[in-house]
């Protein structure tokens, strides 16, 4: 007699491809954080003085912050001091200049996560840089870009080989005194990545970043920064997997863009940490600080999300408008089942007149996961003509996961014109049944109907993500129902 | 053919279906017909495995498979087609790509291979012509916002493009104007062959003059009481169900 109310029920063990470890001598630095454990990161990256300093001083502002409460999050007492801040899988003589020098279970290791990083093996069109706890492993197509002027490299590379234009960005965007994780970033960030597109170009290729995780009781604290000069235009996409253990595991990244004048950056993300077990057991958590500056006018910004990983996600890509006319745009899918918490959702503060900026926000909550929109639109007193539409849908699978929406305003000047729209809707086992009256499985109607809801977002993903994502979609929210 | 042995189904624990036996042979129309709430929706969720129902005792088989053995998408891909009495609606999902899916796991369940967009929609232009189905409402999301007539069109299209050995259509009428009733009821009658059945659910004889059954069910109180030729529908039409309640109770 309870067949009908199974029919949406508990998940079951949800299947996560990406969980595997790679058996590599990994050069880790003890457990802990301290001044020394700084100075350690920053002598074995061979960084000049000027950013060892900026680590300290982020250190010990770091020191004063509590960990911040205001989110819809319940997060476990973290041990900063049970967790090493660097981890370097590379065999030991440093640097690999040629894809031989890499060590061959590291490329195999990417091959697997279908990275394959030989260029001529690589997807074509898309340029990788590829980084593996705290190091980057290898960036493709570096030559082909620096044709163009436009340097792709490791964060740790741009500080050896463009110091000038590192010093002079890193921080702009997001301060070490931001918040609590973009302190502990700011002191202890390892690798990411490093781009910078020239006046007037176009990149002709998708850049993307790999983030994986594969030490044990590690961090991860990646930091990438972007800069795209006047009438520059790139899209930029990162992507992360990480293995299953039963630990969780930290991820504290910054990424800062600067936009000048008339010029683009897209920015997509697809998120797979590993999110825990069926019982919330293990998984990342993943705390991150996204920011990008529309400083230039008629400068344009665009985020695109697809979070479907990590045990908890905090996380809010959000741009500043300070260029007259500028624009950004905040596109989110946001799944959790199971046991995981996501609050995430976006900033946007206008600065600048007649900037405009879009929040789609799309969250899919099943088994007993709590996913949070959270969402500011602020429009400074002087601004005239800011411009905002936000729309915040929920979608529901079951009922013993939770759906919130948290969207603030904060508009001091009355020519402009925000729009709010939410909706909240549940799949319900009636559509489910009717798919299946038609040869559909319930796992696939699922997938379907998720599809369909989160189709606006999706498309923006660059082609060949947009597919990826729909599956991972669909894998996500596997067992989700009986 | 459908084989139905004194099937009984209940619903949080409420039998609804108390002992049905029918059986349906290839080519043959059947009509149920029986006032509200006698169990005709029952019956047709249950012979569909819609799993809010429990069956509590009796047997199905379809052309020689035990139907209680087989999930409700199997039985779909076995060939069996409920047009819905009330079809749900799905936003988001576009109806080519839910019929795709549709057609395409039934194709993989016969072992065929997938078809190609363009053989695909070439079927769907078929298929929407038998119905007279308007393009703008392939295009849709499944069912959402359509007119209550518009969606049992669409459930119609819908058979049309499975081509069900045995289709189930709970008062498809209903709902329909007096064009589109004909229009969908020579649709149902060009999809049906020696090789097809047909159960059709309904309250009124003007569906059935132009679906004409071979033999005509009164479904009352969770039991067929009474079945005959098509003239049964038409004295119902008549008399309506006293006598009939009457009969049962001496
Ligand atoms: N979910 C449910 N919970 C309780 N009772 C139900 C449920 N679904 C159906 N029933 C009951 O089962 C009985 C049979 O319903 P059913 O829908 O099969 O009737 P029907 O013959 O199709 O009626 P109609 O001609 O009005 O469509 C009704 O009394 C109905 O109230
Ligand atoms: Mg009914």
């Amino acid at each position: 007699m309870k067949k009908g109310n199974n029919l949406i029920k508990k998940f079951t063990k949800e299947k996560y491809k990406y969980g595997f470890t790679t058996d590599v001598h990994t050069d880790i630095i003890e457990k802990g954080l301290s001044e020394d454990v700084i100075r350690l990161i920053s002598f074995k990256k061979e960084e000049p003085e000027w950013l060892l300093e900026l680590r300290l001083k982020a250190y010990r502002h770091w020191l004063t912050l509590e960990m911040p409460t205001w989110a819809h999050l319940t997060i476990p007492e973290i041990d900063y001091q049970a967790i090493s801040y660097y981890a370097d899988p590379r065999q030991k003589k440093k640097g690999p200049k040629s894809i031989e020098e890499v060590d061959p279970e590291l490329l195999k290791t990417f091959n697997k996560l279908g990275i394959p990083l030989e260029e001529q093996l690589a997807l074509s069109g898309m340029a990788v840089d590829a980084v593996m706890d705290s190091v980057s492993v290898k960036t493709t197509f570096k030559e082909t870009l620096l044709d163009k002027g436009i340097i792709f490299c490791s964060f740790s590379e741009a500080v050896r080989e463009h110091p000038d234009l590192v010093r002079k960005y890193l921080g702009t965007v997001v301060g070490y005194r931001d918040n609590f994780f973009a302190a502990l970033n700011s002191a202890v960030f390892s690798d990411g990545s490093f781009v910078y597109i020239p006046k007037g170009v176009r990149c002709p290729m998708e850049l993307s970043t790999y983030f994986r995780i594969n030490a044990a009781n590690t961090g991860q604290f990646e930091r990438t920064l972007i800069v795209a000069d006047d009438d520059s235009y790139v899209s930029y996409l990162e992507g992360c997997t990480a293995p299953m253990r039963d630990e969780n595991q930290l991820h504290a990244a910054i990424v800062e863009i600067m936009v000048h004048d008339r010029a683009e950056v897209k920015y997509s993300t697809v998120q797979n940490w590993y999110p825990g077990d069926a019982e919330g057991k293990g998984g990342v958590f993943n705390f991150v600080t996204k920011r990008g500056n529309c400083k230039g006018v008629n400068s344009k910004l665009s985020w695109t999300q697809v979070e479907t990983g990590s045990a908890i996600t905090w996380k809010y890509p959000s741009c500043i408008l300070t260029g007259d006319n500028s624009s950004a745009e905040f596109y989110s899918v946001a799944v959790t089942n199971n046991y995981q918490q996501a609050d995430t959702g976006t900033k946007m503060i206008h600065l600048g007149n007649n900037t405009k900026s879009t929040i789609i926000s799309k969250g899919i909550s099943a088994g007993h996961s709590q996913n949070s929109y959270r969402g500011l639109v602020r429009v400074a007193e002087k601004t005239i003509g800011a411009r905002n539409y936000s729309q915040c849908d929920s979608l529901l699978l079951g009922d013993k996961c939770g759906a919130h929406t948290f969207p603030y305003m904060d508009v001091h000047n009355e020519t402009a014109v925000v729009e709010h729209e939410a909706t909240t809707s549940k799949i319900s086992e009636d559509q489910l049944f009717y798919c299946n009256q038609r040869g559909i499985k319930t796992e696939d109607a699922i997938g379907l109907i998720v599809n369909g809801y989160a189709k606006e977002v999706i498309n923006k993903l660059p082609m060949e993500f947009a597919v990826e994502a729909q599956k991972l979609l669909a894998v996500s929210l596997e067992g989700s129902v009986g | 053919m459908l084989e139905i042995k004194d099937l009984h189904a209940s619903i949080n624990g409420k039998e609804i279906l108390k002992g049905i036996n029918l059986v349906v042979k290839p080519g043959e129309v059947h009509a149920i017909m029986g006032p509200n709430g006698s169990g005709k929706s029952t019956l047709s969720s249950v012979l569909v495995g819609n799993p809010a129902f429990e069956v509590t005792k009796g047997s199905i088989s379809f052309y020689g498979k035990d139907l209680m053995q087989l999930s409700p998408e199997d039985r779909s891909h076995e060939g069996i087609f409920l047009s819905f009495q009330y079809p749900v609606e799905i936003p988001g999902v576009s109806m080519v790509n839910f019929m795709r899916a549709a057609v395409n796991e039934q194709r993989k369940y016969r072992n065929q291979l997938s078809l190609s967009a363009s053989e695909f929609l070439k079927l769907m232009r078929e298929k929407r012509a038998v119905v007279e189905m308007d393009n703008k409402l392939a295009n849709r999301s499944v069912n959402e916002g359509f007119s209550g007539g518009e969606k049992k069109r669409n459930e119609i299209f819908q058979m049309a493009m499975l081509e069900p050995r045995l289709s189930i259509l709970d008062e498809t009428d209903s709902g329909l104007d007096i064009d589109a009733l004909r229009i969908v009821a020579q649709g149902v009658n060009t999809l049906k062959s020696a090789e097809t059945s047909t159960i059709v659910i309904t309250h009124y004889q003007r569906l059935l003059d132009y679906i004409k059954p071979d033999i005509v069910h009164v479904l009352y109180n969770g039991r067929i009481v009474k079945t005959a030729g098509p003239e049964l529908a038409l004295q119902l039409e008549e008399r309506g169900y006293d006598w009939i309640k009457e009969e049962v109770a001496e």
